[in-house]
């Protein structure tokens, strides 16, 4: 380890390599509720030139390297190898370098936080549509390493959707350039494909070109309320039904409003058995029909009452308000642990009624909110991991989920990512020799195994 | 290692709170620290990690704990922002607290926290002494913000732009006040505070006239000391609530509807501070303190609420000079008050023009700015800019700790804005008016 912090200091100067005990424990966790594991030395580029000399060290030293955003993915992907392992820091690669209007594209550095270009674009009347609930923090390179969906995802799509190019090092630490400043691009492998999603495993992510669309002229957001999660989710299925295609469609339930209602006062009903919060955008007249029919079909599917968003301040503590969905819940358990099931949406409210009956079998409490327009479901299991017997409920609780998402024709994962928590399910859903293949393309581009081991695949 | 077990078990006492971290990182979102530096040490769930590993026993030193733990402004914009609820400052106070006492504190706090500020008569005498000699040491500038500029090079004082110590602290010109309660029927305590009393004379005079025009009785009794802040960040429990019992007991002893502060440190720290660190064991003091805290208000606060200042016939004048204001992390963060001192703001005919990031810490953070004044400054620089970008001439805040920081920033760079208490804003506005002297 030694020669390889020595090499470091010299790649990018004494004061962005950390090796002290404690900055090591600050680098062991992510947002996933995974055991720790502290790596052996962190270090923080200043620029795209020292990023590629930090991974030409690794290769050489045959050391493994993790690349760490804002430590806010939800599967275990930025949690160390161990002591032999660098941590990567992206923080200081943060430069928006280019906005280009004409075109309608931004090219960024793999650090900048999500919020900074959405907010940066917007004032230039142009959208950058992804909106993962952790926008404010999480980083565009994490984004795409994770391909980060968000509550836009439904009209929308997520971050691959949206990303015409990246360029990165290798595992070799040379420099790859992959898409193109067009919208159209059709040469070659599609190796910007296969970087999103690659959490880290295939290549480290320096530069970012991502496509922007006009931003809508105008929005509209409304809370319904619903008696019941059954009436709430058959909503969604009815809205999906009549062919209107809401730019958010989220559902909350009674567990999940009262957690948020305590940390936003933003004046939800806590006695609702579930809200759906919807918004619809796109020019005026279009924004005022699907408003209406949405409202018309949410009271004919027996919500109890719809209240529209009156100005941007009312819209912002709505969406503010779900954003905080996660966290809040944590405030009721010492341990949450928030899955990610994800079923066509017509099955929304079968998944919905699994949940429940998995929630009773295993007599754990669960809360359950998502996106529930792209059928992607959060359902979100409050325990406290110190108490062993509950933990294994919940561990079966876990995977019967899982099987359960699966056999609706489902995945294990809508946008939180594989990395360590999904690996051993992953065959599950892909089968053998999709998995096999997948550690063959791991072990081609990347012999030595450097690139964020353990990840997706497993060991290979 | 027997010491580490013990520290361990002490730091149990935490773990109730620590748990409700989830490690969901979105207080890297508003850490003014972790803006400037990207490290996650120095963020809120960096620290409470640190914390929680040195309760488990996984370190073998407190130090670089310790040292990490400190490297904080206390701003409070972590646990204002957690969705979670963590209360983040009170871990971080009793954590120092609890590792101050293990190791023992250094011999310079110990000089400064148990010989001075736990001594009123004695920190007003070095004080005052530091007032008379300061002009050997600073040089005054001709500036809109009154600082001086250090004579002699000094490492703790780099490049500072300081305000200068009052020639008289306030407590020499008026040692105690006790005035009648006039037409508002309401008598208020002035707790003053040490920036207040020794840098800033001049916002306990403005508040006394403007308390005397509104028909307020005050009363201010002699021989205040400090609010503990300064000793409690630094771990030094003992000496807090040292001066914690002094002050309930001082501040005992006559009838009074509200005590108000100018100092939105001060306010934070009795409202917030005093009953929940408060651990010793004078009978009845606990009790004493929930009443003293219930009272406790804001000056602005008290003056646009109980007063009813905006109902006064003063009010929103888009033609008064354009002002901005500086939200003090202790007043927004961790008190709710943003409404009033603007209103107070607006009340003395100012034109409020707000600049982007109000609420953004000025980087000040108490003695934070003595240790790290680098960085301290690259987040003053910021509200430096955001200050002159609004083009107003005078900025105004609600805090005496802020002042002193942004003057400091102004200063340096060379811009022409004047820095004001909101109360000082509205004294001047009923001194324009003829209807104070
Ligand atoms: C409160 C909260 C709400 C969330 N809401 C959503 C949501 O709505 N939708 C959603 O999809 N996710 C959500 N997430 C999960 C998480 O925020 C996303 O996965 C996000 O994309 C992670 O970004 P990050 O910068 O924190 O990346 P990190 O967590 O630091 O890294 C994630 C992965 O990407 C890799 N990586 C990071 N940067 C690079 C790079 N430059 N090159 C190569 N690999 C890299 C890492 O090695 C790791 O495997 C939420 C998380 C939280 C805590
Ligand atoms: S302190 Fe709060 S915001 Fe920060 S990581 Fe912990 S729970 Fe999240
Ligand atoms: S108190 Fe302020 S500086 Fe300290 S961790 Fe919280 S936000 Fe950062």
């Amino acid at each position: 380890m030694k020669k390889v912090i020595d090499q470091l200091v010299k790649a990018v100067g004494r004061e962005n390599v950390f090796t002290e005990k404690e900055d090591m424990l600050t680098y062991s966790y992510d947002a996933a509720v995974l055991d720790s594991v502290v790596p052996g030395v962190a270090v923080m580029p200043e620029n795209s030139e020292q990023l590629g000399q930090i991974v030409k060290v690794c290769a050489e030293n045959k050391t493994p390297m993790t690349v760490r955003g804002s430590g806010t993915n939800l599967s275990g992907g930025t949690i160390p190898s161990g002591a032999s392992g660098v941590v990567v820091l992206t923080g200081k690669l943060n430069k928006i370098l280019e906005i280009n209007e004409a075109d309608m594209y931004a090219v960024v550095q793999s650090g900048v936080v999500t919020a900074t270009l959405a907010a940066a674009v917007e004032k230039k009347g142009l959208f950058y549509p992804p909106d993962p609930g952790s926008q404010a923090v999480s980083t565009l390179g994490g984004n795409v390493a994770e391909n980060a969906g968000g509550l836009r995802g439904l009209k929308y799509g997520v971050t691959k959707d949206y990303v015409m190019g990246v360029s990165f090092f290798d595992a070799m630490g040379e420099y790859v350039k992959s898409g193109s400043r067009t919208v159209k691009c059709a040469t070659g492998y599609n190796l910007t494909g296969l970087m999103v999603g690659s959490e880290g495993t295939l290549g480290v992510i320096d530069e970012i070109i991502l496509k922007l669309i006009p931003l809508p002229k105008a929005r509209k957001s409304m809370v319904t309320v619903f008696k019941t999660i059954e009436q709430a989710s058959e909503a969604v299925a009815a809205i999906i039904a009549a062919r209107i295609v809401p730019a958010t469609l989220e559902i909350l339930d009674n567990f999940t409003i009262r957690a948020v209602e305590a940390y936003s006062h933003a004046g939800l009903p806590i006695d609702a058995g579930a809200l759906l919060l919807i918004e619809v955008d796109g020019h005026p007249g279009q924004v005022e029909d699907e408003g209406a029919a949405v409202e018309e079909l949410c009271k004919k599917l027996g919500a109890e009452s719809i209240k529209v968003a009156a100005d941007d301040a009312e819209r912002d503590k709505i969406w503010a308000a779900r954003r905080s969905a996660l966290s809040a819940l944590a405030r009721l358990k010492p341990t949450l642990v928030l899955e990610d099931a994800t079923v066509p949406r017509s099955k929304i409210p079968a998944m919905v009624s699994a949940i429940q009956e998995i929630a009773a079998k295993y007599k754990i409490e669960i809360g359950t909110f998502g996106h529930a327009g792209d059928g992607n479901l959060h359902p979100t299991i409050l325990t406290d991991k110190r108490n062993k017997e509950e933990w294994h409920r919940v561990e079966s609780a876990i995977e019967e989920l899982f099987d359960r998402a699966l056999s609706m024709g489902g995945t294990l994962s809508g946008e939180h990512g594989t990395g360590l928590a999904k690996a051993p399910f992953l065959e599950k859903e892909i089968g053998h020799s999709s998995i096999l293949f997948s550690r063959r393309l791991r072990k081609a581009m990347d012999p030595d195994s450097i690139l964020n081991p353990g990840k997706i695949t497993g060991v290979i | 290692m027997a010491g580490m077990n013990e520290l361990a078990n002490r730091l149990k006492e935490l773990e109730d709170q620590l748990v409700i971290c989830n490690r969901c990182g979105m207080c890297q979102s508003v850490c003014p620290l972790y803006e400037q530096t990207r490290k996650e040490s120095d963020v809120a769930r960096g620290k409470l990690a640190l914390l929680d590993g040195l309760s488990k026993n996984l370190f073998t030193d407190p130090d670089g704990v310790d040292k990490r733990l400190n490297n904080c402004l206390l701003c409070g914009s972590c646990a204002a922002n957690c969705p979670s609820g963590v209360s983040v400052l009170e871990i971080f106070i009793k954590a120092r607290a609890i590792i101050a006492e293990f190791k023992g504190l250094s011999p310079a706090k110990r000089l400064i926290f148990k010989k001075m500020l736990a001594n009123p008569a004695t920190f007003d005498r070095l004080t005052e002494w530091a007032g008379k000699f300061q002009g050997l040491f600073t040089k005054s500038e001709k500036n809109a913000q009154g600082t001086s500029c250090a004579r002699l090079v000094s490492p703790l004082l780099h490049d500072r732009h300081l305000l200068p110590m009052a020639n008289k602290p306030f407590h020499k010109t008026r040692a105690s006040v006790d005035t009648r309660t006039g037409r508002s029927g309401l008598r208020v305590a002035f707790f003053t505070g040490c920036i207040i009393d020794k840098m800033f004379p001049r916002i306990a005079n403005d508040l006394l006239d403007v308390l005397e025009y509104h028909g307020v009785g005050t009363w201010i009794p002699g021989g205040q000391g400090c609010c503990g802040i300064p000793a409690l960040a630094s771990g030094d429990r003992a000496t807090f609530e040292k001066l914690v019992e002094y002050h309930v007991d001082l501040f005992d002893s006559q009838k009074y509807d509200y005590l108000v502060t100018a100092c939105a440190t001060c306010t934070s720290t009795i409202k917030k501070l005093w009953p929940s660190i408060y651990g010793g064991k004078a009978s009845g003091t606990r009790e004493k303190i929930r009443q003293l805290s219930e009272r406790t208000l804001d000056i602005n606060q008290f003056l646009v609420n109980k007063v009813g200042l905006h109902d006064m016939g003063t009010g929103v004048d888009a033609d008064g000079e354009a002002v901005t204001y500086h939200d003090p992390c202790h007043l927004k963060k961790s008190l709710g008050v943003f409404k009033e001192p603007r209103q107070l703001i607006q009340a003395s005919g100012k034109n409020l023009v707000e600049m982007e990031g109000s609420d953004k810490c000025c980087g000040m953070g108490g003695s934070f700015n003595l240790y790290h004044y680098d960085v301290s400054s690259k987040i003053g620089t910021i509200k430096q800019k955001n200050i002159a970008d609004t083009g107003c001439k005078t900025v105004s805040t609600g805090c005496p700790a802020c002042m002193v920081q942004i003057s400091d920033m102004l200063a340096k760079g060379g811009l022409n804005i004047r820095v004001r208490h909101p109360l000082e804003l509205y004294a001047e506005f009923l001194r324009n008016q003829k209807l104070i002297t």
